[in-house]
C-alpha cells in the first residue's frame, strides 16, 4: 500500500510537470510557432499607445527576448524559491510559490487564486453533493423499478439535463427563481460561509442546483445502469436467498458494487471543478477560478492562465489519487498492486 | 480608443434644477425646459431626468468586462475617464451638463482655463484654495506636475494616452521611476497654486490635456507605480473603501472634499459599489428588475434584452438612445494594387450598402446612424458630407461603381481580402455585408478573421502584415479621446502615427497634405477656425476614399428603477456617473 501512494505521488508529479510544460507551450510557443515575435508578444501588454522601443522595454522586461527553455524554468524556479518584480517605482518579492505576476494588474497570481478559491469550492462541495445525493437516489430507484413510470419519467428528465446548457439553466433560472419570484439571490451573490453561512447558501442555492441538475442527470443514468447489473449478481441472489431483507441487499450489496464507476467518475468531476466551473461561474457572475481564468485568457494575461491550469491540475491529479485509494474501501475486489 | 473607450471625457456637474431642487450654488443652472419627470424613451437624452438633490443610498454599478485600470495615470476608457471624476479631479473637466452644453471645457482642480503665452507653447493654470486629499494634507501644483510626470512612464503605466509624451517639452526626461532624482523640465511649480506647462510645439488645444485624468493630482510618496490602482488617492468626493482587483471595489464620502472647492460635482449618494466582471445578460436583467442601477460599460443592452427592452413599452420609456462618439467603419488599404488607384477604391465607396452595414451593427436604434465621413455629428466643427453618394436609399450606387471599376481599368471587378475580429460577430456581420453588397460590381471578398487582442498589434495594424497578406479592406472602429477634431481624427488620420512594429488603428489613412493640414489645425488658437480645418480634414480624407465611413454608433441603454438626476453626458456617450442620485 505504501509504495503504491509513493508510485502514485511520483507519477502525480509528473503529471504536473507534463501540464505545466503544455499550458506554457501554448501560451508562449504557440504564437512563436504561428509567426509571432517577442515584440509582437509583447505588444499586448504595452497599450495602444506605445512606439517601438516601449514595446522593446517591455519584451525585455517580461523576458520574452529569453530562450523558452530559460522563460520555463524562470518560471518554475518562482513556484520553489519565489521571484521579483519590479512595478516602477520600487521592487516587489513574491514569495513561494509564486505562481507569476499577472501582466495586466500586476499582482502576483497565487493569492488572487486563493482569494477565488472558497467561492469555487463552495460551488463545487455544495453542487456535489446534491447531485450526489439526488443522481444517486434516482438511479437506484428507476433501476429497481425498471420499466416504470418514475423510471422513465426520470430517465427523460435526465436526458434533458445533461443536454440542456448551464448558461441556459442559469439564465432561466435567474429570470425565474430570482427576478421574477424573488425566492432567491440575483447574480453575482456571494457571501462568504464563515462571515454568515444561513446567506452563504442563500446565495448559492441557485447556482448549486444548476450545477447539479446537469451532473445529476449523468449520475442517475450511471447508477441505474450500474444496478441494473449488479443487482442480477450471482452474489445478490445469493444474499436473497441467505435471507436478507431486501434493503440491505440493495445498499450492502448492490450498491456498493455499483459504486465503484460512480466514485471513480465523482472524483473527476471534482476535481475538474475545483479548477474552476468556467459556465457556472460566468453565468451567476461569481469570482471564482474558472472565472479568473476566463478573464486571463481574454486579456492575454498568461501568468493567471497558467496560475489557474496548475491548481487545476492539482486538483484533478489529487483527486485521482484519493479515488483510486478509495477504491480499495469501497471494493474489496480491488487489490492495490 | 478601445471599445468600451468611447474615449472622451466629461465632465461633472450638475444641473438640474427643476421646480424644487436646486441647491444653491451647488450644480450648475438649469430651467425647467433642460429637465424632465416624465418617464419615456430618451427623456434623459438632451435633458435631466428625475432632477434631485436628495442625498444619501449606495449606487450600486456592474460592468461585464474589467477596463484598464482604475490609475488615473494609466487609463484609456470611456466609461474609466467618465468614473474616474468621482473619486479624482484633474485640471479641467466638461461641463457636467446635458446636450451640447458638456463640450465646453471648465476649471476643475483649476480656478479655470489655462493661460497660453508663447504662441501656444506655453499653458498656465491657477489652482484652487482649499483643496485636500482623502487623508486631509492639501493638494499643491507639485502633485499635479508629478501625476503628470508618472503618466509618462509607459513602461509601468502602459494604458493612458501619451499627449504628454508627445507634447511636453521634456528634454529627454522619461519620469520620475526612469529619471530618478531628476526634476521635469517641461512643468514648473512656482508656487502651490500656479502650475506651468512648456510644450514642444505650439498647442491650442492644451485645455483638452489638462482634461485628462493624468492631470488628477497624485503624492509622491503614495505613489506604487504599476500597483497604485490598488489604492488611488482620492482628491474627489469619494476615496476608495475597497479594491478587488477584477472583482469590484466600494466607494465612499471622503471627509476631506470640501465641495465649496467644487462647483462641478454633487455628490448624491453616499457610497458606490461597483462590481466588475457580471454576466453581460444578468446585468440587464438586474436593472430591468432594479437590483442595479446602471452598466458602467455604457455600450447598451446585450441582444438578448434589446427585444424585450423595445418591445415592452413600460421598458422601452425607461430606454435612452445615445450616440456615441464612435465610427464603426472600414479601412481601405492604398498600398495593394488594384486598390492603389483611386477608383478602384471609389468603386467600394459607391458599392457599398450602408443599410446593410447598419443592421450588422444592430440596427438604427442599436446599431448606428449611418455615417458619409469619420466625424461624428455631435464633435464641434461637423459638417454632413456626401463626398460618394450611395444612393437615394444608401443601398449604393451600383451603376457609379461599375463607372468606377471601368475607371480604373478593372472593370469586371478584382478580386481582395476583408479582415474583421473574429470575437466580433458584428465585424463578421458587417464583412459578410460587404461581400454581399460589393459582390453586385463583381468585387469579390474573402473574409479572414483575426484574433481580437492581435488585430492591431500583429495582423491588420502591422503595415508589412496587412500588405504581404493582401488585406484590402480592414473591419475598424474608433471612439474618440474627446470631443473636439483632435481628439477624434487625429490617431486615425494622421499617417504619421502608423508605426511599422503595428498597434495604430490607423489602418489606411497616409496623406502627405492631411499631415500639413493637422499640423496647421493644432496650432489654430480660434476655435472656430480650429472646428473647421478639422472638418475640412475630414472631407480630405474622404475625398482619397481609403475609409469607408459605416455608422456612428448608438447604444440603448437602460435607466435604474430609483436613479435621480439622470443625463447622457455627450462628452461621454454615456450616462454621466457622477451626478445620479438615488431616491
Amino acid at each position: 500500500m505504501f509504495s503504491y501512494v509513493i508510485r502514485r505521488f511520483l507519477g502525480a508529479v509528473v503529471m504536473l510537470f507534463v501540464v505545466s510544460v503544455f499550458t506554457f507551450g501554448i501560451a508562449f510557443i504557440v504564437p512563436r510557432i504561428a509567426g509571432g515575435s517577442a515584440e509582437s508578444l509583447a505588444s499586448r501588454y504595452v497599450g495602444r499607445t506605445a512606439n517601438q522601443q516601449q514595446v522593446a522595454e517591455a519584451a525585455e522586461r517580461l523576458g520574452f527576448n529569453d530562450a523558452l527553455v530559460v522563460q520555463y524554468g524562470r518560471w518554475a524556479k518562482a513556484i520553489f524559491v519565489g521571484a521579483d518584480y519590479n512595478y516602477g517605482p520600487g521592487v516587489e518579492h513574491c514569495p513561494a510559490p509564486c505562481l507569476g505576476y499577472s501582466f495586466i494588474t500586476h499582482q502576483p497570481v497565487f493569492p488572487e487564486l486563493m482569494d477565488r478559491l472558497p467561492v469555487t469550492l463552495s460551488l463545487t462541495v455544495g453542487a456535489a453533493i446534491l447531485w450526489l445525493v439526488s443522481g444517486v437516489t434516482i438511479g437506484v430507484i428507476s433501476a429497481l423499478r425498471r420499466g416504470s413510470v418514475f423510471d422513465r419519467g426520470a430517465m427523460a428528465g435526465a436526458l434533458a439535463g445533461v443536454s440542456l446548457p448551464i448558461f441556459f439553466t442559469g439564465i432561466m433560472s435567474l429570470a425565474i427563481f430570482s427576478y421574477k419570484l424573488g425566492w432567491t439571490a440575483e447574480g453575482g451573490s456571494y457571501t462568504p460561509f464563515l462571515q454568515n453561512p444561513g446567506a452563504w447558501a442563500y446565495d448559492m442555492i441557485l447556482p448549486w442546483i444548476t450545477l447539479a441538475l446537469l451532473f445529476s442527470a449523468t449520475y442517475a443514468r450511471l447508477t441505474r445502469a450500474g444496478m441494473l447489473e449488479t443487482m442480477g449478481e450471482d452474489y445478490i441472489r445469493t444474499a436473497r436467498a441467505k435471507g436478507l431483507n431486501e434493503g440491505k441487499v440493495v445498499t450492502r450489496h448492490g450498491l456498493r458494487g455499483a459504486l465503484t464507476p460512480i466514485i471513480t467518475i465523482f472524483g473527476l468531476d471534482v476535481g475538474l471543478l475545483l479548477g474552476g466551473a468556467v459556465l457556472t461561474e460566468s453565468t451567476f457572475s461569481l469570482n471564482g477560478l474558472g472565472k479568473y481564468a476566463i478573464d486571463g485568457i481574454i486579456n492575454n494575461d498568461m501568468p493567471k492562465v497558467m496560475g489557474v491550469t496548475l491548481v487545476a491540475a492539482v486538483f484533478v491529479v489529487t483527486a485521482n489519487l484519493a479515488v483510486d485509494l478509495f477504491y480499495a474501501v469501497a471494493d474489496p475486489r480491488v487489490r492495490l498492486g | 480608443m478601445k471599445l468600451k473607450s468611447v474615449g472622451v471625457i466629461a465632465v461633472s456637474v450638475a444641473l438640474v434644477a427643476g421646480a424644487a431642487s436646486c441647491s444653491g450654488n451647488n450644480g450648475g443652472g438649469g430651467d425647467s425646459s433642460s429637465s424632465t419627470t416624465k418617464n419615456e424613451f430618451n427623456a434623459a437624452l438632451t435633458k435631466v431626468f428625475n432632477p434631485s438633490d436628495k442625498k444619501g443610498g449606495d449606487m450600486k454599478f456592474a460592468i461585464s468586462s474589467d477596463w484598464d485600470s482604475v490609475d488615473p495615470g494609466d487609463t484609456y476608457y470611456g466609461l474609466s475617464w467618465n468614473l474616474a471624476r468621482l473619486y479624482t479631479r484633474a485640471l479641467t473637466m466638461f461641463k457636467v451638463a446635458p446636450g451640447d452644453e458638456s463640450s465646453q471645457l471648465v476649471g476643475d482642480l483649476a480656478q479655470g482655463l489655462g493661460q497660453s503665452s508663447d504662441g501656444g507653447k506655453t499653458w498656465t493654470y491657477k489652482l484652487r484654495a482649499g483643496l485636500k486629499y482623502e487623508d486631509g494634507s492639501p493638494i499643491t501644483s507639485k502633485d499635479v506636475a508629478y501625476g503628470v510626470s508618472r503618466s509618462l512612464e509607459k513602461g509601468v503605466l502602459v494604458n493612458g494616452p501619451t499627449y504628454f509624451n508627445d507634447f511636453l517639452d521634456l528634454k529627454g526626461y522619461k519620469g520620475p521611476y526612469t529619471s530618478k532624482g531628476k526634476t521635469n523640465p517641461a512643468i514648473e511649480t512656482p508656487d502651490d497654486t500656479t502650475i506651468i506647462f512648456h510644450l514642444n510645439k505650439p498647442f491650442a488645444g492644451f485645455d483638452y490635456f489638462a482634461m485628462l485624468p493624468a492631470t488628477a493630482p497624485v503624492p509622491q510618496a503614495k505613489d506604487t507605480g504599476a500597483k497604485y490602482k490598488q489604492h488611488v488617492v482620492s482628491s474627489g468626493p469619494y476615496m476608495f473603501k475597497t479594491y478587488a482587483a477584477g472583482k469590484g471595489f466600494t466607494l465612499v464620502r471622503n471627509p476631506n472634499w470640501d465641495p465649496a472647492t467644487d462647483p462641478n460635482r454633487k455628490a448624491l449618494p453616499d457610497s458606490y459599489s461597483v462590481e466588475i466582471g457580471a454576466n453581460a445578460d444578468d446585468i440587464d436583467q438586474r436593472i430591468i428588475s432594479g437590483g442595479l442601477d446602471a452598466d458602467i460599460a455604457g455600450t447598451g443592452v446585450q441582444p438578448a434584452a434589446l427585444s424585450q427592452v423595445l418591445g415592452q413599452p413600460a421598458l422601452k420609456a425607461r430606454a435612452d438612445n445615445p450616440l456615441a462618439a464612435r465610427i464603426n467603419y472600414t479601412s481601405i488599404n492604398p498600398q495593394i494594387a488594384p486598390l492603389t488607384k483611386k477608383d478602384c477604391r471609389a468603386a467600394i465607396e459607391y458599392a457599398a450598402d450602408k443599410t446593410a452595414y447598419q443592421q450588422a451593427y444592430g440596427g438604427p436604434l442599436a446599431g448606428g446612424k449611418i455615417a458619409t465621413g469619420l466625424m461624428p455629428p455631435q464633435i464641434p466643427g461637423y459638417q454632413q458630407l456626401n463626398v460618394w453618394p450611395d444612393g437615394t436609399d444608401n443601398k449604393g450606387d451600383v451603376t457609379k461603381a461599375k463607372e468606377a471599376l471601368a475607371a480604373c481599368g478593372q472593370p469586371n471587378g478584382f478580386a481582395t481580402n476583408i479582415a474583421y475580429r473574429a470575437e466580433r460577430p458584428k465585424e463578421k456581420a458587417v464583412a459578410e455585408a460587404l461581400q454581399q453588397s460589393l459582390g453586385r460590381v463583381g468585387i469579390k471578398l474573402t473574409l479572414k478573421p483575426f484574433p481580437v487582442g492581435d488585430y492591431f498589434a500583429l495582423y491588420a495594424g502591422k503595415p508589412s502584415y496587412r500588405n504581404g497578406n493582401n488585406l484590402g479592406l480592414m473591419v475598424n472602429s474608433w471612439g474618440a479621446d474627446w470631443n473636439d477634431g483632435f481628439g477624434f481624427l487625429s490617431q486615425i488620420v494622421d499617417g504619421r502615427v502608423i508605426r511599422d512594429t503595428g498597434g495604430s488603428s490607423n489602418l489606411s489613412v497616409n496623406i502627405p497634405e492631411v499631415n500639413n493640414m493637422i499640423d496647421q489645425a493644432i496650432v489654430e488658437q480660434d476655435v472656430n477656425k480650429r472646428n473647421a480645418d478639422w472638418a475640412a480634414i475630414d472631407k480630405r480624407v474622404m475625398e482619397e476614399a481609403v475609409v469607408l465611413p459605416g455608422v456612428w454608433a448608438s447604444q440603448v441603454t437602460l435607466r435604474g428603477t430609483r436613479t435621480t438626476n439622470v443625463f447622457v453626458n455627450q462628452a461621454f456617450g454615456m450616462y454621466d456617473w457622477t451626478t445620479m442620485g438615488i431616491q
